[in-house]
């Protein structure tokens, strides 16, 4: 009993290893593959039209829905000490640190990296992977490397977009709903917010980004085992990103002071 | 009809053995393929067919041996003269594997889009065309391959295969899954390919109606080594236990 537990935690701790391991051998062979021509630039608009341009809509929806959220509550918290002056600068710091890079790398992993990690594992079950390297294009390159910067690049862009609309939704509830004056939120809100507040989302948001497209593409690239073992694939690439979103969360934050 | 005496080999394989842990799948491997000719390997599931074929492309190195194709011995190669190497093959792999979110035209025409650059639109179409007749395909060309039958997608993934004239054309159980009629349409396309393009096939299967059809010469593959191989009509014959039991379940006893 005891040594079949430890035996597990062992098991665990092992294959954890390893597929760290596995996904840090691909992002230096995304890199390698990234610098050297063919550059596709057909595909990485392709997807940068896929992660981004596909995500807006979601992402923005979330983005004023959160704020909202938020200014609703620090409002009714504020209101009890009649400090409702600091809903505005509450509301967009909170956004812009921590909710705008979270929220709209979880949407994108659940939008386009699940899309993404069905469609490569399909395309490795079904053999295309195999006939893109016989035909002597490289898979890495042809497949991996426009995705993986695509999410390195648009996931900060839609972090803008969830900023700017958080926040109008947090002005909307805190000015229009509430009755808050327009210009004690506006300069409250300009005295505490920096923009190194905006940059650390920014950063956050291509760690992310780079992340959840990098797990989406390692779990789908190695995925076996037909249909099944592509939707295997994909749980475990949506159950690691959103942990890892969390995880890394924690870690960048705590880097960048 | 090519003769082993007077074609020069394109594909040599000398003594290969390749493992897989402590699983040896091929145990001493000596093959040759004349130019021009149809090799069928024929062998059993799990006999290492799929893993031989896979070493004449370099998309697998052995642990020892030589690999030697048009003259190159391929297994010291790296990534980039492998590329240059592949150019030399095209593959019909078991289900096609054509890209499903691109039409009939898009998938013959991707190789060239990738190693043609200097051929203009007007130039590929004409291409394409030339192949799918090739193959015996008309007005396919906007359909996805969901639209088409196994045999017609099997057409456009060796139309597909041949669009940049290689030398060789590697068929992966061609026949696999499909029903008599159909295995004997891909049949009639491996004889037309070769007729044709004089193109060298190798092709690995089980189907041994097939490989009796198609096939200027069969080795046989058997617990990772070739334990016969030749024209058909020796094969036919052959006093190898393994081969005899194999060609019984087709043949029948006598």
């Amino acid at each position: 009993m005891l040594y079949s537990a430890i035996e597990g935690i062992g098991t665990g701790v092992y294959k954890f290893v390893e597929e760290i391991g596995g996904l840090a051998a691909m992002l230096f062979e995304v890199i390698k593959w990234s610098v050297r021509p063919p550059f596709r630039v057909q595909n990485l608009f392709a997807q940068f039209d896929f992660v981004g341009v596909g995500s807006i809509f979601i992402v923005a929806l979330t983005g004023v829905f959160s704020g909202m959220v938020f200014a609703h509550q620090s409002w009714r918290a504020f209101d009890l000490f009649n400090a409702e002056s600091l809903v505005g600068p509450t509301v967009s710091l909170t956004i812009t640190r921590e909710l705008a890079p979270v929220f709209a790398a979880l949407m994108v992993t659940m939008r386009a990296g699940s899309a993404m990690c069905t469609e490569l594992g399909t395309m490795r079950v079904t053999e295309q992977v195999d006939a893109l390297e016989t035909m002597a294009v490289n898979p890495i390159q042809y497949l991996l490397v426009p995705r993986v910067i695509a999410g390195l690049v648009m996931v900060p862009l839609l972090v803008m977009i969830f900023d700017l609309l958080g926040l109008s939704g947090g002005y909307f509830v805190a000015v229009t709903v509430k009755g808050l004056s327009a210009g004690t939120f506006v300069t409250r809100t300009q005295q505490w917010l920096d923009p190194e507040d905006i940059a650390e989302g920014l950063i956050k948001g291509a760690v992310f980004g780079l992340f959840i497209a990098l797990v989406a593409c390692y779990k789908g690239y190695n995925a076996h085992g037909g249909a099944k073992g592509v939707g295997q694939a994909t749980t475990e690439a949506m159950v690691a990103s959103a942990l890892g979103i969390f995880i890394l969360d924690y870690f960048v934050g705590v880097l960048l002071h | 009809m090519a003769d082993e005496k007077t074609s020069p080999p394109i594909i040599e394989i000398k003594d290969l053995h390749k493992s897989f842990g402590s699983h040896k799948v091929l145990t001493g491997i000596t093959l040759s393929v004349p130019a021009g000719s149809t090799l069928v390997i024929l062998g059993g599931s799990g006999s290492g067919k799929t893993v031989l074929m896979k070493h004449m492309i370099g998309l697998l190195k052995p642990d020892s041996g030589q690999v030697i194709v048009d003259g190159e011995d391929i297994v010291p190669m790296g990534a980039e003269q492998l590329e240059q190497l592949r150019r030399k093959f095209g593959m019909v792999f078991q289900a096609a594997a054509l890209f499903d979110s691109m039409t009939v035209y898009e998938n013959v025409s991707f190789p060239l889009r990738e190693h043609r650059k200097d051929l203009s639109e007007e130039q590929m179409r004409a291409l394409v065309r030339e192949k799918l007749s090739i193959v015996g395909l008309k007005n396919v060309e906007e359909k996805y391959p969901s639209d088409l039958s196994g045999g017609m997608r099997k057409r456009v993934g060796l139309a597909r295969a041949i669009v940049l004239d290689p030398k060789i054309v590697l068929y992966d159980e061609p026949t696999t899954g499909l029903d008599p009629i159909t295995t004997d349409y891909v049949d009639e396309m491996i004889l037309d390919a070769k007729k044709q393009l004089g193109v060298t096939s190798v092709v690995i299967s089980h189907d041994i109606a097939s490989a009796f059809k198609v096939a200027d010469n069969i080795a046989f593959l058997y617990q990772g080594v070739i334990v016969d191989q030749g024209h058909p009509s020796k094969l036919r014959h052959s006093e190898h236990p393994g081969v005899k039991l194999f060609l019984q379940t087709w043949f029948g006893k006598n």
